[in-house]
């Protein structure tokens, strides 16, 4: 049998905001044995009389960096666990994780390209694991990110994305805002669609790989109309979060 | 335990939806939810209904299949599980309807060597159980859920389901069991999950 995959102690190093609502944690793991881009942690909070709560979170970074690895937490209002994250964690404090988990929804170098990154909200940050190792191990797949956000001041990662895309190694960064259009947006402003789709994956063809993370509806929508235009579904990796609204 | 990691600042929420005392149903590690969340590896598949057939095959002295509508027509009945997802939700009493897997094993004569079952779906997607697992009113397949038919991005038109296990095992949109003598690891058991998912134990990964 395999061994377990152990419980680490891990120190908060760093928090930064990315948008109101999106923080991200730097966790210093001395004994991480490393990770694939795409690949979550497990995180478990333990209060003083046992009681405990755990939950997954994506891995925002990228491989090559070591013994730490970067979260990006939304904060869900009426949740348990983000709001705890957000409000009481400090640099310095201690967290129990375990990882790397998952072997499908990862993406590298040796897998080859083209790559279509498609997100919805938070579910970015799987992503931006990827496009962070593209960047890091000089890779120049091409590679266009499609990421749905519901107002521009909630894109997350917005900064670092225009620069790997101003580095001009065929990455290009796509947005869409589905809930406002800001004077002098350029991008798109409406919910992920076939003819969305069918735009953004037009350099790169249908011999693309596609991750899409995000949101059930908006998987749904994107997996179903890219397999529509031809990409076979074994090339299409989902990972999803949230109710079906149903 | 004297040694065991607390979390600064941490007190939880601990109050349930929908009220009443349901914690000793929540196994270790799960939080309860009242929605149904979703968690596929791909794109969801969509078979009709009059190409789509069930079959049972491997260590059985004859494979069967049924269509859907010969499917239908077996022996089903309503069942009321508490579901356990390896991503971390619990949700009680979901409502189901579907056909016993003792009832569709009762249509083949298995080998004695028949010890595990490998279920397929459309998708390419597999999960292995032991036989053991699945008899004695231990899993069905599914085609209704709350009183409509099961929607694809759930498993539809039918999925299995087995409650005592993590719900990666109920495979979503699933064609057939195949009978073996040896197990064989599924698409999540080679993906470093673990291999029998009992959630009372928390098997979520390979070792655990």
């Amino acid at each position: 049998m395999a061994n377990p995959i152990a419980w680490q102690l891990a120190t908060v190093a760093a928090i930064r905001d990315e948008t109101p609502t999106v923080r991200s944690f730097t966790l210093a793991l001395p004994g991480w044995p490393g990770h694939r881009a795409g690949q979550h942690v497990d995180l478990r909070l333990t209060a003083e009389d046992g009681y405990s709560v755990e939950r997954s979170y994506s891995i925002a970074s990228e491989p090559e960096r070591d013994g730490e690895v970067d979260i990006s937490v939304e904060r869900i209002a009426d949740g348990e666990v983000s709001p705890f994250l957000h409000d009481v964690v400090v640099a310095g404090d201690r967290l129990e994780v375990r990882g790397p988990i998952g072997g499908y929804f990862v993406w590298e170098p040796s897998l080859g390209g083209p790559l279509l990154l498609v997100a919805g909200g938070s579910g970015v940050v799987p992503l931006m694991a990827m496009v962070r190792h593209r960047h890091r191990a000089g890779s120049h797949v091409p590679t266009r990110l499609l990421s749905s956000s519901r107002h521009e001041e909630e894109i997350i990662y917005r900064g670092e994305l225009d620069d790997f895309a101003a580095a001009n190694d065929g990455f290009e960064v796509i947005h869409t805002l589905t809930r406002s259009r800001p004077a002098g947006w350029t991008g798109y402003d409406r919910r992920i669609d076939d003819r969305m789709l069918a735009e953004v994956i037009e350099p790169l063809g249908i011999t693309t790989r596609a991750y899409i993370c995000g949101p059930t509806a908006l998987v749904e929508v994107a997996a179903n109309a890219l397999v529509r235009l031809g990409l076979p579904s074994d090339r299409v990796r989902t990972e999803r979060f949230g109710p079906t609204g149903t | 335990m004297t040694d065991r990691f607390v979390t600064r600042g941490f007190v939880g929420r601990r109050s349930q939806p929908g009220g009443g005392d349901t914690r000793d149903r929540i196994p270790p590690g799960q939080y309860q939810t009242t929605d149904f969340p979703v968690l596929s590896a791909g794109p969801t598949p969509r078979t009709p209904l009059d190409r789509w057939s069930f079959r049972i095959e491997g260590l059985v002295r004859e494979p069967v299949t049924w269509t859907w509508n010969e499917l239908m027509a077996l022996p089903n009945r309503e069942w009321v599980v508490d579901i356990s997802c390896v991503t971390k939700w619990t949700k009680l009493d979901m409502r189901w309807r579907g056909v016993s897997l003792d009832t569709l094993l009762e249509n083949v004569e298995l080998d004695d060597k028949a010890a595990f079952v490998i279920a397929y779906s459309d998708g390419g997607y597999t999960t292995n159980l032991p036989l053991g697992d699945v008899l004695n009113g231990q899993a069905f397949v599914a085609w209704e859920y709350d009183g409509k038919p099961l929607a694809p991005e759930h498993g539809g038109p039918a999925r299995l389901v087995v409650p005592a296990r993590y719900f990666w095992k109920s495979a979503k949109w699933v064609r057939g069991l195949r009978i073996q003598d040896r197990d064989q690891p599924g698409f999540w058991e080679s993906l470093g999950y673990h291999n029998r998912g009992d959630q009372w134990l928390e098997e979520r990964y390979s070792g655990d």
